[in-house]
């Protein structure tokens, strides 16, 4: 394999490590808000249990997301020097962006958060959360724009002189507000918060199959389950379908290569199950008639643009795509499915609480939702390939012209090594936290919450200090 | 000023900015084995740097971001140049992130002391590296006509390098030291004030001896400085403040001490920075080839909307930054809720 190969397969390894984190810092982040609310507005101590607890698992999440977060940052200039020269007027611009607005946020108000419990009272304490789970959704703001333009670029022109040949802003508005920005962001925050809530309602719904920690679990699953039930659901009804209708407006060969079309077609079939074979350019499997028309045009008779269409241009790897893209498709309204069962269960009698069928649907879902966020975003990736900018440069054209392919496979070796070692670690560390449970409210307060500082005035008044600087002499 | 010179001053500040802050939570780091005995000890130094390390660590990614919009040709050629010393700063910079994370989630002595010398171990190694990488920056690099830099690993070892690296692990045992005067205090607070004279020995004998190595052998730096006589009033006020800190320290002030011994670490880089001017990369190869902070740099206008961003981000950053710190400001207290 040659360099080029090798940082292909890092790039998909460290940045699918990556990805495990963030959604579940902003999904989980969101809960942990909703959460503060209710205990703001109730002073119920289990709110403020529940919030302890979560807060300690966000910490750890949180932690892994920023180790494994610089490194893509970096990987764009080691491995991809040519792609960086190229892009690095449009690209590297919000990229920085991003440092400049959203990681300060995060990196500012995250100590205040983790350690905030015993420092601030329950109102800067929620407001320190609030930060930064805005922090995360900033963040993931400016990265889905960088990338949407790279999959819809537009706003630049290339200027060759002097070399290298490079993308060069004509308009930061169309840069910003590129035709798939929109959708992609809506898509990716409601994925987000889909798998936050399913890891809140799978760690509660673990509780009552072990019967631990009963009425908290009980508590925490009220919350966590309608919030599952709304962002699984939505996502596919409104921002999944919507997908669809901007993949085919903007990348029209991408959309027939997720669907293994190659002709085109009127009424074009959906498959839920299925296999390409590349060879013989052929797609079979199980599918629903009409379907796709339906999603990209809400039309059943409409016609599909297939593979065949767009010939000579080239097209990504088929069968893998369509692989991927076909387990997000079947998982997101799965998801759902299983969400809307749990919601029954409950309604009819609280059966849920007993149910260990149900339960167990539920502790699964966050493993499930998390690989189809994945899948998800290994649709977008692999879907533009060959391209690295969508019609505008390819992915090969984008490596490091001198690395050499021993360097990348000690790279390479060294991210399996340490990724695998992170993942054993964090898995290990979030299932003794899961195991421990929230702890009494008496372990983990160490001041009387009413002492504690609750406004900005409280912080920085002048008598506080006073009385600071007089304890320190 | 041009926007190009001005983005050079401001990237100067940013990296300034860095070593600043995460020097001073590398060098707790770098002192934690030596100087914190028992698991309390530890954990004070740990919970020290606990609410602030993360946003320490964003200088570092600003600073890349910021070289990737504004001098993308050098933000390629070093990075992709010197792939293995950077896959190395990525391993230690996780490792310290996890290491600090990790240690106090579990009680086992063997679990904590493992990760006790990870995070030591690290944090040394991330000094080092980061010296390595600016000594060779200082020296020049061998950049081809195509912007390109081939270089092995072994190659950018050179005894110079060695020595910015060592000279940077020192500078940042000060700073840490220095800070955690202001944060400890009795048996503890002690120990690390009987220390601290030696430290800062070390550390200006080291930084003496680089100064004249820079005479000696890297004329293309020190070339300026008899060009035109005024910038060495840098130097000279760096070495200023690393005396008034020196006062500081043996007076007890632990945080005017910090303030001088963060100036000298911006009046350190600053008269780098003023060394290199106008390259960014200095080609030893040819000095046709070097990245300056015109060829490498993007176009205005990219230039232009990476102030704006600076304008409006940058006084935020700076206010979360002082608030942070004003609030977990005084000596640290271990609570079963930090590290």
């Amino acid at each position: 394999m040659d360099a080029e190969q090798l940082s292909r397969i890092q790039f998909a390894l460290t940045a699918s490590f990556h990805f495990i984190f963030p959604p579940l810092s902003m999904g989980l982040g969101l809960m942990l808000v909703v959460i503060g609310v209710i205990y703001f507005r109730t002073k119920d101590p289990k709110w403020r249990r529940l919030s302890f607890f979560w807060v300690k698992v966000y910490g750890l999440i949180f932690a892994l997301g920023v180790a494994t977060g610089v490194v893509q940052e970096f990987e764009f200039g080691m491995n991809w020097a040519n792609y960086s020269r190229f892009v690095g007027n449009v690209f590297g611009s919000l990229l920085a962006a991003e440092g400049v607005f959203a990681f300060f946020l995060e990196g500012g108000f995250l100590g205040l958060m983790l350690f905030g419990g015993n420092r601030l009272g329950p109102r800067l304490w929620l407001f320190s959360i609030f930060m930064v789970v805005f922090g995360a959704h900033f963040s993931a703001l400016w990265i889905i724009m960088a990338n949407s333009w790279m999959q819809t670029p537009q706003g630049y022109t290339i200027a060759t002189d002097p070399a290298p040949a490079r993308a060069v802003m004509t308009d930061f508005w169309e840069v910003v507000f590129t035709k798939s920005f929109i959708p992609r962001l809506m898509h990716v925050f409601m994925a987000s918060w889909t798998v936050g809530a399913a890891l809140m309602m799978s760690v509660s719904a673990w509780y009552l199959l072990k019967k631990r920690h009963v009425e908290l679990a009980k508590s925490n699953l009220k919350v966590a389950l309608p919030a599952f039930i709304l962002f699984a659901t939505v996502n596919v009804v409104i921002f999944g379908a919507n997908q669809a209708v901007e993949v085919t407006q903007n990348q029209p060969l991408k959309l027939a290569s997720m669907e293994g079309l190659w002709e085109s077609e009127s009424c074009a079939r959906m498959f839920v199950i299925g296999w390409v074979d590349e060879t013989t350019q052929t797609t079979s499997g199980i599918s629903i008639p009409c379907l796709l028309s339906f999603l990209a045009y809400q039309d059943i008779n409409a016609t599909v643009a297939g593979i065949d269409t767009f010939a000579p241009a080239p097209i990504p790897p088929i069968n893998l795509l369509f692989q991927v893209y076909h387990f997000m498709i079947v998982m997101g309204p799965a998801l759902a499915a299983i969400g809307v069962l749990g919601g029954l269960m409950f309604l009819w009698k609280r059966r849920l609480y007993t149910s260990r069928f149900v339960l167990s649907l539920l502790v699964i879902t966050v493993f499930l939702g998390e690989a189809t966020i994945t899948s998800g975003w290994w649709t977008a990736e692999i879907g533009r390939q060959p391209w690295v900018v969508y019609n505008v440069l390819e992915t090969a054209e984008g490596v490091s012209p001198v690395l050499a392919a021993l360097d990348v496979l000690l790279s390479l070796g060294m991210f399996i090594v340490l990724y695998s070692l992170l993942l054993v670690l964090f898995l290990y560390l979030l299932n003794r936290k899961i195991q421990d449970g929230p702890e009494e409210l008496e372990d983990v307060e160490t001041a009387e919450v009413s002492s504690l500082p609750d406004t900005f005035r409280d912080i920085f008044s002048r008598r506080q200090r006073a009385a600071d600087l007089g304890e320190e002499r | 000023m041009s926007l190009n010179e001005l983005w050079f001053a401001l990237f100067v500040i940013i990296i300034a900015g860095y070593l600043i802050l995460d020097g001073f939570d590398m060098g707790v780091g770098i002192l934690l084995v030596p100087l914190a005995k028992d698991d309390t000890e530890r954990r004070t130094f740990l919970n020290s740097i606990g609410p602030v390390w993360d946003g320490n660590e964003v200088w570092l990614v600003l600073g890349g971001g910021v070289l990737f919009a504004v001098f993308p040709l050098a933000y390629a050629s070093l990075f992709s140049g010197l792939y293995l010393a950077f896959m190395l700063v990525l391993l230690v910079m996780i490792l310290r992130t996890v290491a600090l994370e990790f240690r106090s989630k579990e009680s086992g002595r063997r679990w904590r002391s493992t990760w006790d010398v990870v995070f030591s171990g690290a944090s040394l190694g991330l000094a080092l590296l980061l010296g390595v990488a600016f000594g060779n920056v200082v020296a020049g690099l061998p950049v081809d006509a195509n912007g390109n830099i081939s270089i092995s690993l072994i190659a950018l070892l050179t005894p110079f390098a060695l020595l910015v690296g060592v000279t940077t692990a020192a500078m940042f045992a000060v700073q840490g030291g220095i800070y955690l005067l202001m944060k400890t205090e009795g048996e503890l607070y002690d120990r690390i004030a009987r220390a601290m004279p030696r430290i800062m020995v070390t550390f200006f004998v080291l930084n003496t001896l680089v100064v004249v190595a820079m005479v000696l052998f890297q004329q293309q730096i020190t070339q300026r400085y008899l060009d035109d006589i005024w910038p060495v009033i840098f130097p000279a006020a760096a070495l200023a403040a690393l005396a008034a800190a020196w006062l500081y320290v043996r007076r007890g002030q632990a945080f005017r001490a910090f303030l001088c011994s963060s100036a000298m670490i911006a009046l350190l880089l600053i008269s780098g920075g003023i060394g290199l001017y106008p390259n960014l990369i200095t080609s030893t190869i040819d000095p046709a080839n070097s990245l300056t902070i015109t060829n490498a740099a993007s176009a205005q206008n990219t230039l232009e909307v990476a102030l704006i961003v600076a304008v409006i981000g940058m006084p935020f950053v700076l206010l979360y930054t002082a608030g942070v710190y004003y609030i977990f400001r005084g000596k640290t207290v271990v609570d079963p809720h930090g590290y």
